[in-house]
């Protein structure tokens, strides 16, 4: 979901560079939905491949937290997104390497590389939009605190989520959290940024209660395909 | 007679100039150069650069329509190729002594041209096959040649862009050929791309030679070295049986093999829609500048608070200054 956001940028972003960072990031994220994906559809064994659980499932079976699907906004909006969601992305591929399932460990292992140089991309625009000028900290303390009320979503284990880590499959989610925090703490102090005291929102989307922004952008990504069902591309 | 000794040092260094490019020389930045070699220069580098940037905005159109995650990723990256382009030729451009600022600048304001094919509006998916096999191959037609031109830096960025060129005209043939094979839905959709981007595939390489006022000049000096016309005819010769073999049909009745000339004989062009696209009344001329005057525009906080934060944190001395 949200390499697709950023693909939105491509052609439209504030400098030559900044197109071509996006489109990398764009790229490395929607690889890993691919590879996730396809272990998903092949460990289902309803013969579903990565573009039929991409492209024919609806947004209430989506099962993504909210934080990635909400709309690009301005360039601040999109950065300070992109921070939260690749230093939960860092601690989660970090562990989820040392799965004992060995599909799952070699898709994370890839990830965890790239995701480095995610959060080492979207950090420094945070600390240079928040220390920059007055405008751009005014937008990336705006972001912020529009965004911080979705983080805790990432950090709800479940059922599932429970019997997964007590199986070494998966990480334990919720003792990521500290080590996010630290990352994040530390970043929004270099960027003169206040993190706000707002409780988390009610969230649903890991249970597949999205926003209404997630129907919108699943009916443009998924137009093409269920337009012409059966079809070869 | 003030005035003799310079003009004589300028007779000089220009009968210099052109013996070197008589002899094939490559010529360096910093090589002296006639003024008007390099203003032919930048005039043609940075509208190649405009090109490939706003060449980004109508395949970026179907990037989040992009039918299988394979095609999305392929997509992306071909935008972000075309990006890459856009950056290396306006670095290349900048070694003849002009800033990026200012060429962004000029295509902003509407002075600076890029290529008239951008200005059709992509309308389907087979729209971005079409653009790959057509319009990249049209491009990488006359970049081949470009890339023995006899600026150096322009020469070795066409050499490399041209490696990428090939890889997109293959995505995009590929495209086509997968749709060509497909339904009948499919097979119409590719039809209908290529019925509409034919044409200004072949007007994408630039005016008759009877009404091209640069080739001569430019030709003498190896920046060009093969005419527009030259260059239309390859890209039609290699064009016509790659259609043959999926099965579609290039909108021209006259098109057909000459044995005399070796040449595929092709229909009038309508250079009046050339002229008013190039114009600026084409189908989507103003949304094109739009686009990136906004990007432009939406971008400049995030830059000067690079700039900002990157004074801030110079070098302890010029703070404390």
């Amino acid at each position: 979901m949200l390499g697709h956001r950023l693909s939105e940028w491509c052609g439209h972003g504030p400098i030559l560079e900044e197109d071509i960072a996006l489109a990398n990031i764009a790229l490395d994220l929607i690889g890993q939905a691919t590879l996730f994906l396809k272990l998903a559809g092949e460990t289902e064994g309803k013969g579903r491949s990565e573009d039929a659980l991409a492209y024919f499932r609806d947004a209430i079976d989506y099962r993504n937290v909210e934080l990635v699907e909400m709309p690009n906004g301005d360039y601040a909006y999109t950065m300070v997104r992109q921070f939260l969601f690749d230093v939960f992305s860092y601690h989660m591929l970090e562990q989820l390497q040392k799965s004992t399932n060995p599909a799952l460990a070699g898709i994370a292992a890839k990830g965890f590389k790239e995701v480095r140089y995610h959060v080492r991309h979207s950090s420094e625009w945070v600390v240079r939009m928040g220390d920059g000028t007055e405008e751009s900290h005014t937008r990336a303390q705006k972001a912020l605190d529009d965004l911080w009320r979705l983080t805790a979503e990432m950090f709800q284990a479940d059922d599932i989520d429970r019997e997964m880590a007590a199986e070494g499959i998966g990480p334990d989610i919720a003792a990521i959290e500290p080590k996010w925090r630290a990352v994040v703490d530390d970043v929004m102090k270099r960027a003169t940024l206040t993190i706000p005291n707002d409780p988390p929102a009610m969230t649903g989307g890991r249970k597949g209660r999205h926003t209404e922004y997630l129907g919108h952008m699943l009916s443009e990504m998924q137009i093409v395909a269920r337009s012409y069902p059966g079809a070869e591309w | 007679m003030d005035q003799q000794p310079q003009n004589t040092t300028e007779e000089a260094l220009n009968a210099k100039f052109e013996a070197r490019i008589a002899a094939g020389e490559t010529i360096e930045p910093k090589d002296w150069m006639p003024e008007r070699y390099r203003t032919q220069l930048i005039r043609m580098m940075s509208q190649h650069a405009h090109s490939e940037v706003v060449g980004m905005l109508p395949e970026g159109n179907w990037i989040t329509r992009a039918p299988s995650l394979k095609r999305e990723m392929v997509l992306i990256s071909k935008v972000q190729d075309e990006a890459g382009h856009g950056l290396y030729i306006y670095c290349g451009t900048e070694t003849l002594g002009v800033d990026r600022a200012e060429l962004v600048d000029q295509l902003l304001s509407g002075r600076a041209k890029y290529s008239s094919i951008f200005n059709y509006p992509t309308l389907t998916w087979a729209d971005m096959g079409v653009i790959g096999w057509f319009v990249d191959g049209a491009a990488i037609v006359n970049q081949t040649v470009l890339a023995k031109a006899s600026y150096g830096p322009y020469a070795r960025a066409m050499i490399r862009i041209c490696k990428e060129e090939n890889f997109h005209k293959k995505q995009g043939y590929e495209i086509i050929a997968t749709l060509a094979k497909g339904t009948p839905e499919q097979k119409a959709m590719a039809q209908g791309a290529v019925n509409r981007w034919w044409w200004p595939s072949l007007m994408m390489l630039g005016p008759s030679d009877t009404n091209s006022p640069n080739t001569a000049e430019l030709m003498r000096w190896r920046v060009k070295r093969k005419t527009n016309d030259e260059l239309r005819q390859r890209f039609i010769d290699l064009t016509v049986p790659q259609a043959d073999a999926v099965g579609l049909t290039l909108p021209d009745p006259d098109l057909k093999f000459n044995p005399e000339t070796q040449h595929y004989d092709f229909g009038a062009i309508n250079w009046d829609e050339f002229w008013q696209v190039v114009k600026g009344n084409g189908p989507c001329n103003r949304e094109r500048l739009q686009a990136r005057r906004d990007a432009h525009e939406n971008g400049r906080w995030v830059r000067e608070a690079a700039e900002a934060y990157a004074a801030k944190h110079s070098s302890p001395a010029q703070s404390a200054a």
